[in-house]
């Protein structure tokens, strides 16, 4: 099957990496469906699709994917508990209204959840605050403060605390540079919460 | 495939239709929702395409209140195209070359399929209101007595929208297994309080027609139009939006410089109006007419079910749901509602809110999108079916 030529944005690669082929997954945030696409066509799963933009809902269904309109602040409760083998969320949880009530739907629904999200944290972020004294702007985080959809954003260090508090089991942590390549030797949460512009996480409850 | 019929019954001299007719005879009976039991009963249906070897590549389409079976060819009453031309046929969507697609005439109707102007057996005389109430799931049932003649095991795909999708569901919820792909467009889970409202009011004015005679009109030789033409009116603004009734009429005046002081259609969308009311009592049969507005008010898949999950727990069969943003008869609301009973059994669902001004008949209509999204959800589903299309 000739699908997929262009190559997938390297934290959706390292997502699809954590997949076990043939698992049931749901994709929270799915966009355009590469990564729904890249799972149901290369790795077998059965995969179904959340998406906010009604744009990306209907190009996902029109491309053969299972994807409804939808977010991850009021969509997920109706899901019943560990429906899914993995539940993904990449770089959406800073949007969310309610992080922490959807981290916790995410291992309720999934027996793994795997999550991406820039990291508040990196040192250009700090140093942007503290030289110029403006809300940081990144390659990564280009939104004016007052414009951006992420409303939530969150530190390395934050987000282990948060997944700590609801009592979830990180059982791989990835810190990634700005393009997306994963940073090696990096297994002090200090240093890669001080080094990695995004992080990607699979955990389980 | 050569049609060998059922029957041994003759029903009645029916105008001959342009078609099939599969007859079932009174030792045949459809048991029907409401205890009773309609024999000997026909439907009446066409077919498009082959049905392959393994019997793998049907879909049904189920037709919506006022529709009937001439989907894709021209309509032998009206002698208009087929209701759906733009989504079935050579080349369309739903391609014959590709699908053995059929479609009936719901029983209640009043083309071919047994409806309350057929004869009663009994009387001999045409049923009228001693025609049995039927229901969705009685539609349904008599459906599935139709792919069971094919030996179809399992339909590919039911498609229908607005009753045609109360149909699909209906068939997704009793019959799972015989469902691999479901696509009810612009409907819900249950006839709203309003819908049932509307429809109330299209009976009353029915019934309201001295000509309907008690249900005795074709006996006695009249002809409820009147009524039937309010009916008809009443309905039709409730298929349309405010804004396309806007964009098409405005309070532009028909055929007069200024307004008349008078009840004549001042207005051209009284005039468009009366023309639907008119030319739909020419097609449509008043008792038919209740009767279908009556099935579609007593769907609930919640009370026959329990919940509107429970019809759906386990089900394996993959759903696209549609609705349209400017329908307020079966809002997306509806469907959103649909969407989450549908994830609370981790259905396979689908779900998309077509962007339209055209409301509930957009459905109907050439909306490119909406062909988009069924072309591609059907052809994956064609893959995950193992069909070559």
């Amino acid at each position: 099957m000739t699908r997929m030529t262009a190559p997938m944005r390297v934290d959706l690669q390292l997502i699809a990496d954590m997949v076990e082929p043939g698992s049931r997954v749901l994709d929270v945030g799915c966009g355009d469906g590469a990564l729904l696409d890249y799972l149901v066509h290369a790795k077998g799963v059965d995969g179904r699709g959340v998406e906010l933009s009604q744009a990306g809902v209907n190009a996902c269904v029109a491309q053969g994917l299972s994807v409804i309109q939808g977010d991850a602040d009021t969509d997920l409760n109706d899901y019943p508990s560990g429906a899914f083998d993995y539940v993904v969320l990449s770089q959406t949880l800073q949007a969310t209204r309610a992080p922490k009530e959807v981290l916790a739907n995410l291992c309720r629904i999934g027996k793994h959840a795997i999550l991406s999200f820039p990291n508040f944290g990196h040192w250009r972020v700090r140093l942007s605050l503290l030289t110029g004294g403006r809300m940081p702007r990144t390659d990564a985080l280009t939104y004016e403060w007052h414009d951006t959809p992420n409303i939530h954003f969150c530190t390395l260090i934050d987000f282990v605390e948060l997944a700590r508090s609801l009592d979830l089991t990180i059982e791989k942590l990835m810190v990634l540079d700005a393009v997306g390549r994963p940073l090696q030797g990096l297994a002090s949460k200090t240093f890669g919460n001080l080094l990695g512009e995004q992080a990607v996480v699979l955990l389980k409850k | 495939m050569k049609l060998a019929t059922v029957m041994t019954t003759r029903l009645q001299a029916t105008q001959s239709l342009p078609g099939l007719r599969l007859e079932f005879d009174a030792s045949q009976p459809l048991p029907l929702d409401s205890g009773q039991e309609l024999a000997p009963f026909a439907i009446q249906f066409t077919t498009y395409g082959t049905l392959n070897a393994d019997k793998s590549n049907a879909i049904l389409l189920c037709h919506a209140l006022t529709g009937d079976q001439y989907v894709a060819e021209r309509n032998p009453v009206t002698g208009r195209e087929g209701w759906w031309g733009s989504l079935v046929g050579p080349g369309r969507v739903i391609d014959p070359e590709r699908y053995f697609i059929i479609c009936s005439n719901v029983i209640g109707g009043c083309l071919g399929s047994t409806g309350p102007r057929d004869i009663d057996p009994a009387t001999g005389k045409p049923y009228g209101l001693s025609f049995p109430v039927i229901t969705i799931g009685d539609m349904v049932r008599a459906q599935v007595r139709l792919i069971d003649h094919f030996g179809i095991d399992q339909l590919f795909a039911v498609v229908g929208g607005s009753m045609g999708g109360m149909q699909v569901l209906q068939w997704a919820a009793r019959y799972p297994e015989r469902v691999f792909a479901a696509i009810p467009l612009a409907t819900a889970a249950r006839h709203s309080a309003q819908n049932i409202a509307f429809h109330e009011v299209g009976r009353q004015a029915i019934m309201a027609d001295p000509d309907w005679r008690g249900g005795n009109f074709l006996d006695q030789q009249t002809n409820p139009a009147r009524g039937l033409a309010v009916a008809r009116m009443a309905a039709h603004i409730t298929y349309l939006s405010e804004p396309a009734l806007h964009r098409k009429f405005g309070r532009n005046l028909q055929e007069r410089q200024k307004v008349a002081f008078g009840f004549d259609a001042d207005f051209q969308v009284e005039s468009y109006l009366r023309h639907q009311g008119a030319s739909f009592v020419d097609r449509f049969d008043a008792n038919s007419y209740l009767y279908i507005t009556r099935a579609m008010d007593y769907f609930d898949l919640a009370a026959e079910f329990g919940s509107v999950p429970a019809a759906f727990k386990g089900t394996k069969t993959r759903f696209c749901i549609v609705s349209f943003s400017s329908d307020w008869l079966f809002p997306t609301s509806e469907s959103r509602a649909l969407v989450h009973a549908l994830n609370a059994v981790a259905a396979n669902v689908s779900f998309v809110e077509i962007n339209s001004d055209k409301g509930h008949d957009a459905f109907l209509l050439d909306e490119p999108e909406m062909f988009a999204v069924l072309e591609g959800f059907l052809r994956g589903c064609a893959q995950h079916r193992g069909l070559k299309v």
